[in-house]
C-alpha cells in the first residue's frame, strides 16, 4: 500500500493543520527552484522557513516511520516529510519534535557512530528497542526514552493509522480522527480507495 | 475580561449547561436582562486539539476537569467516578456527552401509582409532551418515528434519523429471529446541517468532543442567548446564595473570580443549573441561621436520592467483518422491554458501534511497531460486537450527595460527597438486561464473550434526583414549575428535580424541563 502527501494532509486535517489555505505545494519540500525565492529559501541547516524543521530531523523523523511502519507501507518518506512539515506549524509541537529527534541522532551517532537515518533498518529497530521506546509511556516532557515515545514513535504511528490509508491496512477506511464521512460505517466491506494523488485543497 | 457583576439583573442562572442555556436562552430573547455565571471556562479553541488530546496518552484531557476545583469525596459502597461524569465549562457536561436523546416514558411520571414503587412527578408526560417537542427542535435531534414503543408524539422529528449501521444489520439477523425489536434511537448530532452547525463527518470520537459541530452542545443556547443580550460570566464559581431577612427570597449570589476578587451578583430570580451534585452543593454551604440546614432543605430532601443510570454489557467476536468505530455513537436500540413490571426498573438495549478497539488508539498503545504491531492490530480489529443497556435505579435515601467537611477546594469550600451504592433490586434489572444480551448472541454465535453485570457495573454519569420535584413540601424541594418550595424566586433547572429516572439517558428531559420553567418564570417576571 502506498501512502500518499494526500493520506498526510488528511491527517493534518483532521488535527487542524489546515489554515484555511493548506495544499499540497505548500508541503513541497524546498527545491533548487525555490532558494531564494520568498518563504522558500534553505538556510544551512535545510530549513525551508521558519517554521519548517531541519533536513536532518526530517530525515530523523523519516528513518524511524521507516521501522515503525509496517514493511508494507511504500511512500514512506513524501508521507512523512509532509506531515512533519505541516506538523510543525503548531508552535507547541515543533520544538520539542525537533529536540527529540535531534537527540534520537545524537545518541546514534555517540552509540553508532553514525547519523539515525544512516543507519540500516534493523539497527534503527534495535537502537530505538535499547532506548527502552517500545515500552514507554508517552510523556511530551518525560525522560528521553518517554519523549521519544511521544514526539517520534506516537506522532508517526498516529499519522499513519489516522490515515485513511494507513488504516486500510487494517479494514477501516474511516479511522477515528479522521473525518471521513457519514457513510462508511454503514458499508459492509471497504470501498475502493482514491488512487490519485492530485493537488489541491483539502479541509478534510 | 470583565467579571464584574451585572447590574439590574432580571434574572442570574448558575450553570452554563444545556439547562442553564436553554433557560438563559429562552428568558433573553423574551427582554429579561439575564446574566449566567459559569464555574468553568469557555473552550474557544479548535475542537481538534481536544480530539487530539482524547485520543494520544500522555495529554490531559480535554476538559481540564479533576484539579483542586473539582476535589470530591466517595463515601457509598461503590465507587463514584464524579469527574469522569461531568464538565465544568460554558456547554456543562454536553462538552463530552454522546448525544443520545429520548423521551421518557408515560411510566416513567407515574411509578408509584402503577408499581407501588419510587415516586410520581408532580407532572405528567402530557404536561411535557410539547417541550420534548420543543426540545427536539431546539437540539436538532435526528429521529425517525419507527419505535413502537416510544411515548406518542404528534410531529416528526426535526431531522431525519441516522441510517443503521452494518453492525446493527449483523444484530437484526439474530433479533428478527428472537422476536426482539430493533428500532432508530434519537440523535442529538446533525444528520443534514442544521442551525449553523455541520452534519455529522465521522470524526468517531463524539465522546468526549465532536469537532466538526454536529454534535449538539449547550454552547449554541449560551451563544444565542448571548446574542440576545445575556451576559455570561466564566470561571465566576459561585459559593454561597444570600437570601432575605424574612428567608423568603434569594437576594445575590455570591462568586469567586481567577483574580481572588468576591462578588456579589443582585438579580429578582435566581436559576440553579450546575447538575445534581453542585446544585446540591451550592444550596447546602448556603446554610444560615433561618435555614441551618441548607437552603430550600426544609423537606430535608436536599442532595437524598442520588440516582445514576447503571450499565449492563456484552460483547465479543465473530467471524467476520463487524465494521466498528468508524462513528462514536448508536443507530439502533430496543426499547421493548422498558415498560416490563418484572423487574419494574426500566431498562433498554444498545447495539454499539463502537465495540472493541479502535486500531489508531491501540497503535498508540502498543508496546512494539512495525509489522508485529500490524499483526496485532490485525488480531486485535474487525470482529466485534457489543450490546449496551441501561437500567433504572429507584430513589433511596439512603444514596444521597453531602458535603464532606473535612475536605476543602481550592477556595477552602467543603468539598461535595459522593455517597452511592447499587441495589439488589437494580442488580436483578443488570441480570435481566443481561440475560436478553446472550439470548442475542447466542443467536448470532458470538465467541470470547464479555460480560458487564451486577458485579462488574458502573454509573452512566447521569446525576438525577436530588432537588427532586413534588406537591408535598414536606418531601420535595421543588413544586411542578421547579421552583423551591421554601423561596419564591428559587428556581432548580436539570436532572436533579427528577424525581424517578428511568432508564433514557435524560438530557432531553431537562432540555423540555427547562423551556417549561423558563415560561413560568417569564410569567413571574411580569
Amino acid at each position: 500500500m502506498r501512502l500518499t502527501r494526500r493520506d498526510a494532509l488528511a491527517v493534518l486535517a483532521g488535527l487542524g493543520v489546515t489554515g484555511g489555505a493548506v495544499s499540497l505545494t505548500q508541503f513541497d519540500p524546498p527545491t533548487a527552484d525555490s532558494t531564494g525565492k520568498e518563504g522558500g529559501s534553505t538556510g544551512e541547516d535545510g530549513a525551508s522557513g521558519d517554521d519548517t524543521p531541519p533536513t536532518a530531523v526530517r530525515d530523523t523523523m523519516a528513518a524511524a516511520a521507516e521501522v515503525v511502519y509496517p514493511s508494507a507501507a511504500e511512500g514512506v518518506s513524501e508521507f512523512v516529510e509532509t506531515y512533519v512539515v505541516g506538523r510543525a506549524r503548531d508552535d507547541s509541537r515543533r520544538a520539542a519534535m525537533v529536540d527529540a529527534a535531534t537527540e534520537l541522532d545524537d545518541v546514534a551517532r555517540d552509540w553508532e557512530g553514525a547519523a539515525f537515518a544512516d543507519l540500516p533498518a534493523a539497527d534503527r529497530d534495535r537502537l530505538l528497542r535499547e532506548l527502552g521506546v517500545d515500552a514507554a509511556d508517552p510523556v511530551p516532557d518525560g525522560t528521553l526514552s518517554e519523549r521519544l515515545r511521544f514526539h517520534v514513535v506516537n506522532e508517526l504511528l498516529y499519522a499513519f493509522y489516522a490515515s485513511p490509508t494507513g488504516g486500510r491496512l487494517v479494514g477501516i477506511e474511516n479511522p477515528i480522527g479522521h473525518p471521513g464521512g457519514a457513510e462508511s460505517y454503514r458499508r459492509a466491506t471497504m470501498d475502493e480507495p482514491e488512487t490519485t494523488d492530485s493537488g489541491g485543497e483539502t479541509d478534510g | 475580561m470583565d467579571r464584574t457583576p451585572v447590574a439590574d439583573a432580571d434574572v442570574c442562572i448558575v450553570g452554563a449547561g444545556p439547562a442553564g442555556g436553554l433557560v438563559a436562552h429562552r428568558l433573553a430573547e423574551s427582554g429579561a436582562a439575564v446574566v449566567v455565571l459559569e464555574a468553568g471556562p469557555r473552550f474557544d479553541g479548535d475542537r481538534r486539539e481536544q480530539l487530539e488530546q482524547h485520543v494520544r496518552p500522555g495529554l490531559d484531557g480535554p476538559w481540564e476537569m479533576g484539579g483542586p476545583r473539582d476535589a470530591f469525596s466517595s463515601s457509598g459502597e461503590s465507587f463514584y467516578p464524579l469527574n469522569a461524569a461531568r464538565v465544568k465549562g460554558v456547554g456543562g457536561s454536553t462538552l463530552h456527552w454522546q448525544g443520545m436523546v429520548m423521551r421518557l416514558h408515560e411510566r416513567d411520571f407515574e411509578l408509584d401509582t402503577r408499581h407501588g414503587v419510587g415516586a410520581d412527578w408532580p407532572v405528567g408526560y402530557g404536561d411535557l409532551r410539547p417541550h420534548y417537542a420543543a426540545a427536539e427542535r431546539e437540539f436538532g435531534v435526528a429521529g425517525a418515528a419507527d419505535n413502537p414503543y416510544a411515548p406518542p408524539r404528534d410531529e416528526p422529528y426535526p431531522l431525519p434519523a441516522f441510517r443503521p449501521s452494518h453492525s446493527d444489520s449483523i444484530f437484526a439477523e439474530a433479533c428478527e429471529r428472537l422476536g426482539i425489536d430493533m428500532h432508530s434511537v434519537g440523535n442529538a448530532r446533525n444528520s443534514e446541517p442544521y442551525d449553523d452547525r455541520s452534519p455529522c463527518v465521522g470524526y468517531g470520537t463524539c465522546k468526549p468532543v465532536c469537532p466538526s459541530g454536529a454534535k449538539y452542545t449547550a454552547e449554541s443556547h449560551v451563544e444565542k442567548a448571548e446574542a440576545a443580550g445575556a451576559r455570561v460570566i466564566d470561571r465566576a464559581r459561585v459559593r454561597r446564595l444570600e437570601h432575605d431577612e424574612a428567608g423568603e427570597r434569594v437576594v445575590a449570589a455570591a462568586y469567586t473570580t481567577p483574580d481572588g476578587e468576591t462578588h456579589r451578583q443582585e438579580a429578582t430570580q435566581f436559576v440553579l443549573a450546575c447538575g445534581g451534585v453542585e446544585n446540591v452543593r451550592l444550596l447546602l454551604l448556603s446554610d444560615s441561621d433561618r435555614y441551618p440546614d441548607g437552603l430550600a432543605n426544609s423537606s430535608g430532601a436536599v442532595g437524598r436520592y442520588f440516582m445514576d443510570h447503571l450499565f449492563a454489557g456484552m460483547g465479543g467476536r465473530l467471524d467476520r467483518p463487524t465494521r466498528q468505530n468508524h462513528v462514536g455513537f448508536n443507530t439502533s436500540e430496543c426499547h421493548q422491554f422498558y415498560d416490563d413490571a418484572d423487574p419494574v426498573n426500566g431498562l433498554k438495549l444498545e447495539f454499539l458501534n463502537y465495540a472493541g478497539p479502535s486500531p489508531v488508539i491501540d497503535a498508540l498503545h502498543a508496546d512494539t511497531w512495525g509489522d508485529d504491531l500490524l499483526d496485532q492490530l490485525d488480531e486485535s480489529y474487525g470482529t466485534h460486537v457489543s450490546m449496551g443497556a441501561l437500567v433504572e435505579q429507584l430513589p433511596r435515601e439512603d444514596n444521597y450527595v453531602g458535603l464532606d467537611r473535612e475536605t476543602t477546594d481550592d477556595l477552602g469550600d467543603p468539598v461535595p460527597e459522593i455517597h452511592w451504592s447499587v441495589d439488589e433490586q437494580t442488580e436483578a434489572a443488570l441480570s435481566r438486561a443481561n440475560e436478553i444480551q446472550a439470548r442475542v448472541l447466542d443467536e448470532l454465535g458470538v465467541e470470547d464473550r464479555w460480560t458487564v453485570g451486577p458485579d462488574e457495573t458502573g454509573p452512566a454519569y447521569h446525576h438525577m434526583g436530588t432537588t427532586r420535584m413534588g406537591d408535598d413540601p414536606e418531601s420535595s424541594v421543588v413544586d411542578a414549575e421547579c421552583r423551591a418550595h421554601d423561596l419564591d424566586n428559587l428556581w432548580i433547572s436539570g436532572s436533579s428535580v427528577f424525581p424517578t429516572g428511568g432508564a433514557m439517558n435524560p438530557t432531553l428531559t431537562i432540555a423540555a424541563l427547562s423551556l417549561r420553567l423558563a415560561e413560568s418564570l417569564r410569567a413571574q417576571l411580569g
